[in-house]
């Protein structure tokens, strides 16, 4: 029976597997997105959503415990300042999965993670919009300086927004 | 130990192979740029996946 056996192992001995979800997940929240395999980017959806509600509880055990976990201190800072406030509304799920396709010379299945909400200029918003003006409403009362700011950026990329009609 | 009694004919093995057969990929074509892509992926020709870019794919 396969009861209670959540997780994979990845061929790797504990303290390795460790290691590469700590990189893994220093550098997603570091870039907001990152490429890497499926079978990976599944397994660290559950390790960055920790990460997360750890980030939103705060504290400084909640401190401590997400710098046991992130490789650098100043990722583990925006964890606390800027991705946590992002969800005030959503327990968890705070990550995205999309399948790219295979990767060329091993041929395995590579996707995209990336935090829910990220605004980087360049990049459309179309479908994120409606779920990005949910959020600002129900937090508008506690931080509205905070809570623009992202909003705006997504009115920038108005050329992929034409090509998506087209 | 057990032992084939006889070489199988070529016939044999060929019957046995006529069922190996290769399947189609599946494919869809996208909503965005009409190329064909795999479901539930990003399309590799436009970078889009349910309306929004997810990866940037420099033009010619």
């Amino acid at each position: 029976m396969r009861h209670k056996n959540a997780g994979r192992k990845f061929n790797r001995t504990p303290a390795h597997r460790k290691a590469m979800f700590r990189a893994l997940l220093t550098n997603l929240f570091r870039h907001e997105k990152i490429e890497t395999t499926d079978a990976k980017a599944k397994e660290l959806r559950r390790l960055a959503d920790k990460v997360i509600t750890l980030g939103k509880a705060g504290g400084l055990h909640a401190i401590r415990s997400v710098a046991s976990v992130v490789n650098d201190a100043e990722v583990a800072r925006k964890i606390f300042t800027t991705i946590a406030k992002r969800f005030p509304d959503r327990l968890g799920g705070y990550t995205r999965v999309v399948k790219l396709g295979r990767r060329m010379g091993d041929g395995a299945a590579m996707s995209l993670v990336e935090i829910i909400g990220e605004t980087k200029p360049g990049k459309k918003d179309k479908g994120k919009t409606p779920k990005g003006e949910k959020t600002p409403k129900a937090a508008a009362p506690k931080k509205p300086k905070e809570k623009p700011a992202p909003e705006k950026e997504p009115e920038k990329p108005a050329e992929p927004e034409k090509a998506s009609e087209g | 130990m057990a032992l084939p009694k006889r070489k199988k004919s070529r016939a044999r093995r060929d019957n046995r192979r006529a069922h190996w057969k290769a399947t189609a990929v599946t494919y869809v074509t996208c909503p965005n740029c009409m190329e064909p892509m795999l479901p539930h992926h990003a399309c590799p020709s436009c970078g889009q996946y349910k309306g929004r870019e997810v990866v940037h794919i420099e033009e010619e």
